[in-house]
C-alpha cells in the first residue's frame, strides 16, 4: 500500500517537476518587459494627468473603477467583522484596569502617534507626487491611533478610536468615492473621470479630482481598519471583563 | 541580477521558510511580519516603493495585529473556560 502511494507520488512530482523547469526555461530574460501598457502610461501620464506619480494615477483615475471594487471590498470585509463579534458584552468600561501606567509610556507613545498621524497626512497628500497615497496613508491613519491604545490603553482609545467615530468616517469615505464618480456622470463625463482644473504638475494642488478621491479613499480605508481594531480590541476586553459585572 | 536582489530574494525566502516551520502561533505571527519586512526590502530594490509602501502597512501593521487580537482572543476564551 505505501508502495503504491510513493509511485503515485513519484509519478506526480516527476510530472510537476517537468512542468515547472518547462515553464521557468520559457520565460523571459531577467529584468526584460514586454508588455506595452508600462511604457505608454508612463509616456501619456504628465501630460494628461499633470500627475508626478504614474501608480497614483493609475489606481485613481485610470483605474479608478477597479480601486472603487477592492474599497468596497475592504467596507464589507470591516463590515463582516463588525457583524461576527456582535457577541454580548457585558462589560463595563469602569472596570478595565489599564496595564500601562508610567507617564514616560504615556507621554513617549502619545508624541510618536502625533507624528505618525502628520506624516499619514503627508503620505496621503503627496500621494500623486511621490509614493503613497491614500491606501497607505489610511492604514497609517489608523496605525497612529493604535499607537495611541499601545500607550495609553484602553480607556484613553475608547475615547478616541470607537466604532462610533470610525464607523461613520468609513462610510463617508466610501461615500464619497462612489458619489465623486455620480459627479462625473453629472458633467457628462464617464465614471469617475476627471472634472476639475488639473492644475500644475508637481505641486500640491495637481491632479485634478482624483486628488479628492484619493482623499475619500484614505478616509474609507482608516475607518475600515479602525472598525475592524476596535471590534477585535473589544471582544478581547468582553473576554477579559466580561464576567466581572455577572459576579 | 545584481547581488542586493539576489540577497532580497533570499532573505525573502528564508523568512517564508520560517513563518511556515514556526509551531507558536503568537511566535509565527511576529515571524510574518519579519517576513513581509524582507518582502519590502525586495520591492524597494525592485523599485517599487508604491507597492513597498502598502505592504509595508498591511504586513507591518493591520495583519499581525488582526492576528494577534484573534489569538488573543482564543486564549483568553479558553482561560475563561478553564475557571
Amino acid at each position: 500500500m505505501t508502495r503504491l502511494r510513493y509511485t503515485l507520488f513519484g509519478i506526480g512530482a516527476l510530472g510537476l517537476a517537468a512542468l515547472l523547469v518547462w515553464g521557468v526555461a520559457g520565460l523571459p530574460d531577467f529584468g526584460r518587459y514586454a508588455g506595452p501598457y508600462g511604457d505608454i502610461v508612463s509616456k501619456v501620464v504628465e501630460p494628461q494627468r499633470h500627475m508626478a506619480n504614474a501608480v497614483t494615477a493609475v489606481v485613481f483615475d485610470y483605474r479608478g473603477f477597479d480601486t472603487m471594487g477592492e474599497e468596497l471590498i475592504l467596507f464589507a470585509a470591516a463590515s463582516a467583522v463588525a457583524l461576527l463579534l456582535r457577541e454580548t458584552r457585558d462589560y463595563h468600561v469602569d472596570d478595565i484596569v489599564d496595564a500601562v501606567r508610567s507617564d514616560a509610556v504615556h507621554g513617549a507613545g502619545v508624541l510618536a502617534a502625533i507624528v505618525t498621524l502628520l506624516l499619514a497626512f503627508d503620505v496621503v497628500a503627496h500621494g500623486f507626487l511621490t509614493p503613497g497615497g491614500g491606501f497607505q496613508g489610511g492604514v497609517v491613519i489608523a496605525a497612529s491611533f493604535v499607537l495611541v491604545f499601545l500607550a495609553a490603553e484602553y480607556h484613553a482609545y475608547a475615547r478616541i478610536g470607537s466604532t462610533s467615530f470610525a464607523e461613520p468616517v468609513e462610510s463617508f469615505g466610501a461615500g464619497a468615492y462612489v458619489g465623486l464618480g455620480l459627479i462625473s456622470f453629472a458633467f457628462g463625463l464617464a465614471f469617475l473621470e476627471n472634472f476639475l482644473d488639473l492644475g500644475v504638475t508637481n505641486r500640491l494642488r495637481s491632479g485634478g479630482s482624483a486628488a479628492i478621491v484619493n482623499w475619500a479613499s484614505a478616509l474609507a480605508v482608516a475607518g475600515g481598519f479602525l472598525v475592524i481594531f476596535a471590534e477585535y480590541l473589544e471582544e478581547n476586553m468582553a473576554v477579559r471583563y466580561g464576567r466581572k459585572q455577572l459576579r | 541580477m545584481i547581488p542586493l536582489q539576489s540577497v532580497a530574494i533570499l532573505f525573502s525566502a528564508a523568512g517564508a521558510l520560517c513563518v511556515v516551520l514556526a509551531r507558536d502561533v503568537i511566535r509565527q505571527a511576529i515571524l510574518f511580519s519579519l517576513y513581509g519586512f524582507s518582502l519590502v526590502v525586495l520591492f524597494v530594490v525592485y523599485q517599487a516603493p508604491d507597492v513597498a509602501l502598502s505592504a509595508l502597512v498591511v504586513s507591518g501593521i493591520a495583519y499581525p495585529l488582526v492576528l494577534v487580537s484573534a489569538i488573543a482572543r482564543v486564549h483568553g476564551e479558553r482561560k475563561r473556560r478553564r475557571e
